[in-house]
């Protein structure tokens, strides 16, 4: 097969602009989610994903203009994500240009909503965006349970039988984001990243937790992702999008290398 | 030159259309690019793009329910063999079925049916989303100077069925996805891609703008 593993730099955005900013090169306005975007697509970013972040009902709009100047600039997929809770939003991204957008409370909420979403859309625009912790203790069977707000409620849901349901209603890709290590620069939670990966059918995105290269190796090789997200580690520059590609072609992982 | 891009209600037509005027840009064309739901526009336009996402049998009714389009693509492309771009649904909508779902007609251009993708491998996830690389089985304009093959560009794929020509002679390029998957087709002044030029990043621009100039 020559289906290739994805590098997905992630942008978190509030009130139209990059939250902690990306120093990775000379950007003239380091602040501007579409001169991001522009850097990444130049260094061989596989997708893009912005999850915007905004909490006021009035920042909202300002995604809306970031994602049709983005589209503008860059000729590759991207995924937005961040308070969409309506068919309606989703019509307003995919319009001013995303290609997929990614679902995240709403699907917890209402699970109905990503049937409705992908029936309107079509499955390969809809992501469940899936936050989930390793909630088992130190020798059980290991169980994962999807939490909200970054982390902070607990909701009971195991995120197995979650995915698997969503993915039933419609879903075309989850989007895998292990709270626990989020932040962590520990690497991926590999068992959550897995035992999600083996049940579903459709593509998952590891997130949550990258801190090395290597990481992203093993969420791909060990937690049978197809794709892998992170956002620190490219945005500060740590390592650039190709040394990433680069190390996990060297680990035997099909990568895109010509872009 | 005018370039009538289709909107029949499918997709975000706005990068197709950013795309299509930077490929033009790029290459020192200056066409009249047009997004476009009147029929008689397209009955009109000098090249004419058919996008499309979701479902087969929803992009068909989507299609059918502006009034006077398919007679208007009919004209344009068959009686006036003007050049021809699907991308996607709009490239799987050439076919005379689509199976999705439902059954539905498609235009009726290229024999065949559009068919679930069915890996040999059980363990490859569908829909096949994500870059690969392009066989060409036929040499056509819209891929000069492409590299292709297992080290050429990559092209973005996105979807769970393709078309399953009856005539091979009319399948340009295949990608490899547990076995061969119909990448692009054409025949006469009509070619159709399953990858999505208009997010395929170098390969991309480079068709679109091979499109602009193709002269068939």
């Amino acid at each position: 097969m020559t289906l290739k593993a994805r590098v997905i730099p992630c942008l978190d955005v509030k009130d139209g602009r990059v939250v902690k900013g990306v120093n990775f090169v000379d950007l003239v306005d380091a602040g501007d989610p579409v001169e991001a975007a522009k850097a990444y697509d130049a260094a061989g970013a596989d997708e893009l994903c912005f999850l915007d972040i905004t909490a006021s009902h009035e920042g909202r709009d300002t995604i809306f203009d970031v994602v049709r100047r983005t589209a503008e600039a860059c000729f590759m997929p991207l995924t937005v994500g961040g308070g969409v809770r309506s068919v309606e939003d989703i019509r307003r991204l995919l319009i001013a240009g995303a290609d997929k957008v990614s679902i995240n409370t709403a699907a917890v909420k209402e699970p109905d909503f990503v049937r409705h979403a992908a029936k309107k859309f079509g499955s390969q625009c809809i992501v469940v965006s899936i936050d989930a912790k390793q909630v088992n203790a130190a020798g059980e069977p290991e169980r994962f349970e999807i939490f909200t707000h970054g982390g902070r409620n607990a909701t009971g849901i195991d995120a197995v039988e979650f995915a698997r349901k969503v993915v039933e209603l419609g879903a075309g890709e989850l989007l895998v984001t292990s709270m626990d290590r989020d932040g962590t620069k520990a690497g991926y939670n590999i068992a959550l990243t897995r035992a999600i990966a083996d049940a579903v059918p459709v593509p998952v995105i590891a997130s949550g937790g990258v801190g090395a290269l290597e990481h992203m190796v093993e969420g791909i090789r060990d937690g049978h992702a197809t794709a892998v997200l992170a956002a620190s580690i490219f945005h500060f520059g740590t390592y650039t999008i190709h040394e990433a590609k680069e190390h996990m072609a060297a680990a035997g992982i099909a990568m895109r290398l010509d872009a | 030159m005018s370039v009538a891009i289709i909107d029949y209600g499918s997709g975000n037509l706005h990068s197709a259309a950013k795309a299509f005027e930077r490929a033009a840009r790029e290459h020192g064309l200056a066409p009249d690019i047009r997004v476009t739901s009147d029929a008689d526009t397209v009955a009109r336009a000098e090249r004419i793009v058919l996008p499309g996402v979701g479902a087969f049998a929803d992009c068909k009714r989507g299609l059918a329910a502006v009034d006077g389009m398919i007679d208007a693509l009919n004209e344009a492309v068959i009686g006036k063999g003007r050049p021809f771009l699907g991308i996607c649904v709009g490239m799987q909508l050439m076919a005379s079925r689509g199976l999705e779902f439902e059954t539905s007609e498609g235009l009726g251009w290229i024999a065949g049916d559009v068919v679930e993708i069915r890996p040999s491998d059980a363990t490859l996830k569908i829909p096949h989303m994500g870059w690969n690389t392009i066989d060409v089985k036929q040499p056509h304009p819209l891929l000069a100077g492409i590299e292709t093959g297992p080290q050429g560009l990559h092209a973005y794929f996105v979807h769970s069925y393709h078309l399953a020509a009856a005539n091979l002679g009319q399948v340009i390029a295949t990608t490899d996805y547990g076995g061969a998957i119909t990448a692009m087709v054409g025949r006469d002044n009509m070619a159709g891609t399953q990858f999505h030029p208009e997010k395929s990043q170098r390969l991309g621009l480079k068709l679109i703008s091979n499109f602009l100039s193709w002269a068939p």
